[in-house]
């Protein structure tokens, strides 16, 4: 899977959750650019991520996260360019 | 919405919570507004927003309490005024195992396991009774799930030092505490994480980053199974089990295979699972679910489907039986109206998608669940929480003879032309008095069933009726009818608040299988009486219409009351002034007590 699919799948996820077409996510965006993604949405997000890539986090990766790209360098790695 | 319906897509729910939320919000459906206090010893967000959408569904909505993060025992035994000034319907203790302050070590002997023991329940028994007294609403709490780890091994769960066997004790004594203890219920989390499968559900990651005592996936199905206690205390569960025959409660079509042929018992696999199903919905009359059946055939071959001596059900566990070509949809609107329910009290058991597809389409309202695999029949049945048991009156269990008594009087009334004579040879005997302990769960239990007869749809809970019974402000009467085909148990309640010399009719409900008896006549009399001894002169009723209780919109006039006002909502007020001449209006109900 290419990086612009991944950013693909991830905006139809975000848009799911946050119930909101409007978004588009980038490789810098983070928790302060979606007004509803606080701490606890953030559970929810993460897991519909995983479930939609097939993918799964550890803690250790969630934990050091700082925006959307790094979450779109692990999936990568996982699933394989 | 189908979404929500069991067995359901977590994730997918989980994913699109807020828009599944938005549509429920947008549906053109009735439902009670109740208000829900969430006390949590760990996360509770995300429990509260599939709570709130499978409430939603079920015909309740919500509006929620939720502690700070952890604060349940804080929340409870502290004075607290934003949760007083909230006033829960009900409060839902939500911990775990994550929330044992102490394990006993291993090794160190049962009086250490004991003291611990004692002091972990009294923690929560403390809480409890504070809860009861300050906010008198029913309470729900978790039982305890298993550890995901085992120190000693398989020893955990017979030694009096391990966790296993800890847990399992003090689940116990939580057991006692419910038996002993009405508006009191346990929600089964350790069946839960055993369904799910308790490694998955118990997977460290979400406790340690989020503090979920679940994994996030399982919370769905978690809600789910806490919304069906939610929903029967505040009446609605399902009634009925209307089932389709061929393919469904046997294999094969007995029109074109012959009885002979059928697959139902112990001699293949598949008879084998048709066995299992027949008994488990043969099960469901003792706990007061009435069954029925409605089934493309002839009479002749359903009965003799159902004469299969292999066969557990038998035609006399059912109440109605439709064996003919109409629609399915048409036959189910039917046996409501036979069994004086509405379709939403029916849940429509057929292997066909075409046939479920008809009923789900032209007798809305009525549960449809997906039945496909043969062996997973009962699973989901079971899963989908129709017939959720608070408690277990002597009427659950005596429900479908009561039903079958309705429909033998009916074929009675139509050997006689004068509806007198009939009334006259029913011999009823009625017993009303004031609101006894006995039957206080009867009584909270009707308030929240009826629908139909029902002046000002106000329920109660257990502690409410009790409260109202002690009070001196209060007139209160419970109806009981006897006949001569059997004992309809308590029918009716009348509850009338006391201001100087009036009355005012806070509720009066009656079920509706006793409905043109005479019975409302025997209430008003027994009233009128009541009203004498306590000094009361004039009586107040109201009416407030909802979806359901049109019946009774003119039920005061035909009381003899006089209309005094209404508005543009249609709620109305009546008066009765009582005459020194009162004329018992009570025919034919020989009524003691």
């Amino acid at each position: 899977m290419t990086r612009e699919k991944v950013f693909e799948t991830l905006n139809e996820v975000f848009r799911d959750v946050f119930d909101d077409e409007s978004i588009v996510v980038e490789e810098e965006t983070t928790a302060d650019d979606i007004e509803d993604w606080d701490s606890l949405e953030h559970i929810n997000l993460v897991a519909a991520v995983e479930q939609e890539l097939g993918v799964k986090f550890t803690m250790g990766q969630v934990v050091t996260m700082k925006n959307v790209g790094e979450m779109v360098d692990i999936i990568l790695a996982q699933i394989g360019e | 919405m189908r979404e929500l319906e069991y067995p359901f897509d977590s994730e997918y729910i989980l994913k699109n919570a807020r828009r599944l939320k938005r549509l429920l919000l947008e549906e053109d459906t009735v439902r009670v507004r109740k208000k829900i206090a969430v006390l949590g010893g760990s996360t509770t967000h995300d429990i509260l927003r599939m709570l709130e959408l499978f409430l939603l569904q079920q015909g309740i909505e919500p509006s929620f309490y939720e502690s700070e993060y952890g604060q349940y025992y804080q929340d409870a035994m502290f004075e607290n005024e934003e949760l007083a000034a909230f006033g829960p319907d009900i409060i839902y203790i939500h911990t775990s195992s994550r929330n044992i302050a102490a394990y006993p070590g291993p090794g160190e002997g049962s009086r250490k396991a004991e003291a611990l023991l004692e002091s972990q329940f009294e923690h929560f028994r403390g809480m409890w009774e504070r809860l009861r007294e300050r906010y008198g609403c029913p309470v729900i709490q978790n039982n305890f799930e298993y550890p995901y780890y085992r120190l000693m091994g398989n020893r955990e769960a017979s030694d009096r030092c391990g966790r296993i066997r800890f847990l399992t004790r003090l689940n116990e004594r939580f057991y006692e505490y419910a038996e002993a203890h009405e508006d009191f219920f346990i929600h089964d989390i350790n069946y839960m994480a055993a369904a799910y499968g308790l490694e998955k559900w118990a997977d460290p990651f979400y406790w340690h980053m989020y503090k979920y005592c679940m994994c996030l996936q399982a919370v769905p199905e978690f809600s789910y199974n806490l919304s069906h206690i939610i929903k029967a205390v505040f009446g609605k569960n399902k009634k009925a089990l209307v089932l389709d025959l061929d393919q469904t409660l046997w294999g094969g079509i007995v029109g074109d295979d012959g009885p002979e042929n059928l697959e139902i018992g112990q001699e293949t696999s598949m008879g084998q699972v048709f066995a299992e199903f027949q008994s488990y919905i043969k099960a469901h009359r003792e706990i007061g679910v009435v069954l029925c059946i409605n089934s493309k055939n002839e009479m002749e071959n359903a009965l003799a489907g159902l004469e299969h001596p292999e066969g557990i059900l038998r035609p006399e566990d059912f109440i109605v039986i439709k064996a003919n070509w109409e629609p399915k949809s048409r036959n189910l609107t039917e046996i409501a109206e036979e069994l004086k329910l509405l379709p939403e009290s029916l849940v429509f058991v057929d292997d066909n998608p075409a046939e479920r597809e008809i009923v789900r389409s032209q007798a809305p309202g009525a549960a449809v669940p997906e039945m496909e695999a043969p062996e997973q029949y009962i699973r989901i049945l079971d899963r989908s929480g129709f017939f959720e048991v608070i408690g277990l009156s002597e009427d659950d269990r005596n429900r479908n003879e009561m039903y079958r008594a309705n429909l033998m009087r009916e074929k009675q009334q139509a050997d006689f032309t004068d509806y007198g004579e009939y009334l006259a040879s029913l011999k009823m005997k009625g017993t009303i008095r004031a609101f006894e302990p006995v039957y206080m769960s009867r009584i909270a239990q009707l308030t929240n069933k009826s629908n139909q007869f029902n002046l000002t749809t106000r329920r109660y809970t257990q502690g409410e009726i009790e409260r109202t019974a002690a009070s001196d402000d209060y007139i209160t009467l419970y109806g009981k009818l006897e006949d001569r085909f059997g004992d309809n148990g308590v029918v009716s309640v009348v509850i009338g608040n006391k201001r100087g010399s009036q009355l005012h009719m806070d509720l009066w409900i009656m079920s509706c299988r006793v409905l043109k008896r005479d019975m409302e006549y025997a209430m008003m009399d027994r009233l009128v009486e009541e009203c004498r001894k306590a000094g009361v002169e004039t009586v107040i009723g109201y009416y407030y219409p909802t979806a359901k209780n049109r019946m009774v919109r003119d039920f005061y006039g035909l009381q003899g009351f006089t209309r005094v006002s209404g508005d543009e909502g249609g709620n109305t007020v009546w008066r009765y002034d009582i005459p020194r001449d009162y004329e018992k209006k009570n025919r034919y109900i020989e009524v003691t007590g």
